[in-house]
């Protein structure tokens, strides 16, 4: 008989052992397979049944890459249960695998004695070959140790669907819905709100809805029918203990957008969205599209050039600019950032990072671009940077993003990432009546006689932030540019002590951006210790269940930045008070170049560009090391002008 | 608006910087002439400009004005267009600005037939930098970067438009006052995107590049200025016609007095005769001056913001959107499903 082990319980969130707590789930096949909605109808259902959650859609770069090669395998991993659940979990134990190549590519990943669904229709001596696989894997001896149960999934879904007289591909194509059937009966859920959702999804199309019911409906009876219940496990997972509130769930992408509107509304202004399509940034397109009755307009440019100019353009004419891209777009978006920042404009760029350098890994994540956006401008062209943490806090940090943008006239990089923009979790959501509004800079009434410049370069003595003027407003026409202008005038200005002045400037508005910002908190851990772990960005989930499975008396802590530029007021004093700073990131150590430039900071760095999210037990394994050995290097903090 | 406003009264208090002498000058003048004509409201007028001697125009005119960065004026004034669809917005370029670096964006722009004017300030050279040849130069240019000649051939900007689905080309030379104000005010009264090319002399770097048809003594017989209705004749006294010959499909010159019936009328909706007038070139035909084409046409912001319900307005919110999707609530004590 085959069980899932549910041996030991297990103090680390790292989904090490599946239990009632937590339990990784991955679903693999083909890109033309379903598994990504799938992914998602099965997240629902458990949302519903109140577990907490995490998913990681693994996908690869072609839309459809030829059926049963490894390259073209599409992934989708949850991980739920009652803990907090931050990260999508380390090592999956269950895989439900639709052909030969989603086995090959996925065994790796799982862990120990996990169970293994395979769809045996579909290992066929061709498959496997294009799989790689010189023998049976199923004979071979590679899933030793693992539980293997082997179900006909295509040939179930046909009888299944037999009746509604689909061709044999249409008909295969509810085997998606006919797996999560089977899926939903091993972890006991109720899907009356899948079938809802397939109910309205396929509303105009009776057969296909009937067809994908009637899959679903035989995925679960056979799970249930007497031979087999034995082989299946059946799990049952704890629910979350949530606070109260009103939840849903939500991906980083769509938190973003919501964010962005919310931020409209708050300042009361429309928001021009304007992007060129590019993965992993154009879900935000997407979802921003269908939010025109929010005040948003979206505007799909010619090239990234134009899409950053446009926005400039909606700025300039009192709207909130805001453009999106990854990597590769935001380079091409530099000169005009650059004009933004000279022309005093607000606007909000977006960089869904993704593997780099070029085209690099498209659909894999990675935090590389934190220097192009520190620093990777011509001149010095400092703007304030921001980086979100999860999900649900793409929608804080978009507010945030705007809000800087508009209080201090400036462009405003906001980095989220691939992982990030594709993956949910569930939201406590929030109450826009206790969001503080944001307030725009209005231009002061121009006096009979007074100079137009006297209204539209008084700047606010502590943002340092120029009234918005835009076009339309009478009495108050003037001109602006990329080329230097005088401090006081706005009148182009040649003069060498005017660009000083107006270079101290535009580096003192950034910096005093950290006047308005929260200061830096402890996420995990004492205030003082012996390590800072110092994360940004999507490393969050893992780098806290890291931290949290440390114990206590090892005085580790976890420290996460939302602002990297500014960078907090009392960081550094901050991490003074810890023995040594362990800084993780899906980069090479780009913080730990901005803490030692900003801070004169020394760090340990723990670097990772695999295109995957760091694993929480790769993170608990390297504080130990550290833990273990003695500190070869004091940290050393040291000011900088 | 009380009085209606003078020229002089767009002009603002920064000291021109062109080379004497430059072209630029006399546009200027056509410019703010044109808008005095046409009541042009100024705090709701826009000058957009790129990088380049004309890209100077802005801080000239008492009007708003942004001077941006190299070749994309005509994306920033298309983001200005859809934050503020009311505002006169004018494109300030030229013809390394529009047609180099800018190329993309003044196709798309032409293409979507963005509510805006565009000046593109033809002086077949790039000033600013200093004489290199540019892309409207002809071959056998001399510059500092093509010391024995360019070779490449040149662009045609009126014949770029029109490939790029332009549905306003017009064109007129920098000191012809009454061609260039009245193409101008033509350009102000069309709903779309309004492509006027200035055959822009630069004193400095090339200067009588244009004398083929713009000197005194040549103009009469190598320019046609072309009116919808009327026949295209141009000449002594209208002597000379254009005519199409149908087994070439070309244009050719013939004597409108011998030949009158046989004399094109210009339709200016018609998109083969405008690139037909487009391509003649002096000295073998005169050069098309005036409203080439004007077709039928509603600006790009106007059915942008016919295709949002709420064009840009807040009819939702956001409290509202949240919850467009599966919520539940927890309670205080356990959870449960809503």
């Amino acid at each position: 008989m085959m069980r899932a082990s549910r041996s030991r319980g297990c103090s680390m969130d790292d989904g090490s052992s599946m239990d009632s707590q937590s339990v990784v789930i991955r679903f693999a096949g083909d890109s033309g397979d379903g598994v990504q909605l799938m992914g998602t109808q099965f997240v629902a259902a458990a949302a519903l049944a109140g577990n907490d959650f995490a998913t990681f859609p693994d996908f690869p770069a072609e839309i459809r890459a030829p059926a049963g090669t490894t390259f073209g395998v599409s992934a989708y991993q949850i991980h739920l249960g009652a803990r907090p659940i931050t990260t999508a979990g380390d090592a999956p134990h269950v895989l439900v695998a639709f052909n030969p190549a989603a086995l090959k590519v996925n065994l790796p990943l799982l862990a120990d004695g996990a169970l293994i669904v395979l769809n045996i229709d579909s290992f066929t001596s061709r498959n496997l070959a294009k799989a790689g696989y010189e023998k049976d894997p199923r004979q071979s001896g590679v899933l030793d140790g693992y539980q293997i149960i082997e179900v006909d999934i295509t040939k179930h879904t046909l009888e299944a669907t037999a009746a509604y007289g689909l061709s044999k591909s249409d008909a295969g194509r509810c085997k998606n819905f006919w797996a999560l059937g089977l899926v939903q009966w091993m972890f006991n859920r109720d899907s009356s709100a899948i079938e809802s959702w397939i109910n309205g999804k396929f509303a105009k199309d009776a057969t296909t809805r009937d067809a994908n019911l009637a899959a679903l409906r035989a995925g679960h009876a056979y799970g249930e029918t007497a031979e087999l219940t034995a082989a299946l496990p059946h799990v049952a997972t704890d629910t979350a203990q949530f606070p109260p509130g009103e939840y849903r769930g939500v991906r980083g992408g769509e938190a973003l957008a919501l964010g962005l509107a919310a931020a409209g509304e708050l300042a009361d202004r429309a928001v021009v969205f304007c992007s060129y399509p590019i993965t992993p940034a154009s879900p935000l397109l997407h979802q921003l599209a269908r939010y025109g009755e929010l005040g948003v307009g979206v505007f799909q440019a010619e090239d990234e050039i134009a899409a950053v100019c446009a926005a400039i353009g909606a700025s300039y004419g009192g709207a909130i600019g805001v453009t999106s891209s990854s990597g590769p777009g935001i380079a091409l978006k530099t000169e005009a950032i650059g004009l933004a920042i000279n022309a005093e404009l607000p606007l909000v760029v977006v960089n869904s990072q993704r593997g780099g350098p070029s085209t690099g890994l498209p659909t894999k994540t990675e935090q590389s671009d934190l220097y192009l956006a520190v620093y990777g401008r011509n001149a010095d062209a400092p703007v304030p940077v921001l980086a979100a943490r999860s999900p649900s806090d793409c929608f804080e940090v978009a507010i945030e993003a705007v809000r800087i943008a508009l209080r201090h006239m400036t462009p405003v990089i906001l980095l989220t990432d691939g992982y990030l923009a594709n993956a949910a979790e569930p939201w406590r959501l929030p109450n826009m009546d206790e969001i503080p509004r944001i307030t725009v800079n209005k231009p002061a009434e121009r006096k009979p006689g007074q100079d137009v410049s006297a209204v539209i370069f008084d700047r606010d003595p502590e943002t340092l932030g120029r009234p918005w003027v835009s076009p339309g407003m009478p009495n108050l026409m003037y001109r602006i540019g990329g080329i230097e202008k005088d401090i006081r005038t706005g009148n182009i200005s040649y003069d060498a002590q005017n660009h000083q002045a107006m270079t101290d400037m535009r580096a003192a508005k950034v910096a005093a951006v950290a006047k308005f910002i929260p200061l830096q908190k402890v996420e995990v851990g004492p205030e003082r210790g012996s390590i800072a772990v110092v994360g940004w960005g999507s490393t969050y989930g893992a780098i806290y269940q890291a931290v949290r499975a440390i114990p206590a008396k090892e005085r580790v802590s976890h420290i996460h930045l939302r602002h990297l530029s500014p960078l907090p007021s009392n960081l550094g004093d901050l991490l003074a008070g810890f023995d040594r700073i362990l800084v993780p990131e899906m980069n090479m150590g780009q913080l730990a170049t901005l803490l030692r430039d900003k801070l004169g900071v020394e760090t340990i760095q723990f670097n990772k560009v695999t295109g995957q999210p760091f694993m929480i037990n790769e993170l608990v394994q390297k504080i130990r090391s550290l833990l273990t050995a003695k500190p070869a290097v004091r940290a050393v903090r040291g000011e900088r002008a | 608006m009380s009085a209606q406003l003078q020229p002089k009264d767009f002009a603002t208090s920064q000291e021109v910087r062109w080379c004497p002498g430059c072209g630029d000058y006399a546009v200027l003048k056509s410019v703010t002439r044109a808008l005095a004509d046409v009541g042009a409201v100024p705090e709701k007028t826009v000058f957009v400009s790129g990088i380049g001697c004309s890209s100077r125009f802005p801080y000239y005119v008492e009007t708003y004005g942004f001077h941006t960065i190299h070749g994309r004026a005509p994306a920033i004034a298309t983001g200005l267009k859809l934050a503020n669809p009311e505002l006169d917005v004018w494109v300030v370029t030229g013809d390394g600005d529009g047609l180099s670096i800018g190329g993309n964006h003044l196709m798309h722009a032409l293409r979507r037939n963005v509510g805006f004017k565009i000046l593109l300030f033809n002086n077949e050279i790039y000033g600013l930098t200093k004489g290199q040849y540019s892309p409207t130069s002809r071959p056998g240019t001399r510059s500092p970067s093509t010391p024995s000649g360019s070779f490449d051939t040149p662009a045609s900007p009126g014949l770029f438009a029109l490939g790029s689905g332009a549905k306003f080309i017009a064109r007129a030379i920098d000191v012809d006052k009454n061609g260039l104000g009245s193409v101008l005010e033509a350009a102000h009264g069309f709903d779309g995107a309004a492509f006027v090319e200035i055959f822009q002399n630069c004193i400095v770097y090339n200067d009588g590049v244009f004398n083929a048809f713009t000197d005194r003594d040549k103009e009469t017989d190598a320019q046609i200025h072309v009116k919808h209705g009327e026949p295209l004749v141009f000449g002594e006294n209208g002597s000379k016609g254009l005519a199409f010959d149908a087994k070439t499909m070309t244009l050719r010159v013939i004597d409108a007095k011998a030949q009158p019936a046989d004399v094109l009328v210009h339709d200016e909706t018609n998109r083969v005769l405008a690139q037909l007038l487009l391509g003649m070139n002096a000295p073998e035909f005169p050069v098309a001056l005036g409203v080439v084409l004007r077709q039928p046409s509603v600006a790009f912001e106007k059915t942008y913001y016919a295709h949002q319900p709420t064009q840009m307005k807040r009819t939702g919110s956001v409290a509202k959107a949240l919850r467009q999707t599966s919520v539940w609530r927890v309670d205080e004590k356990k959870p449960a499903k809503k």
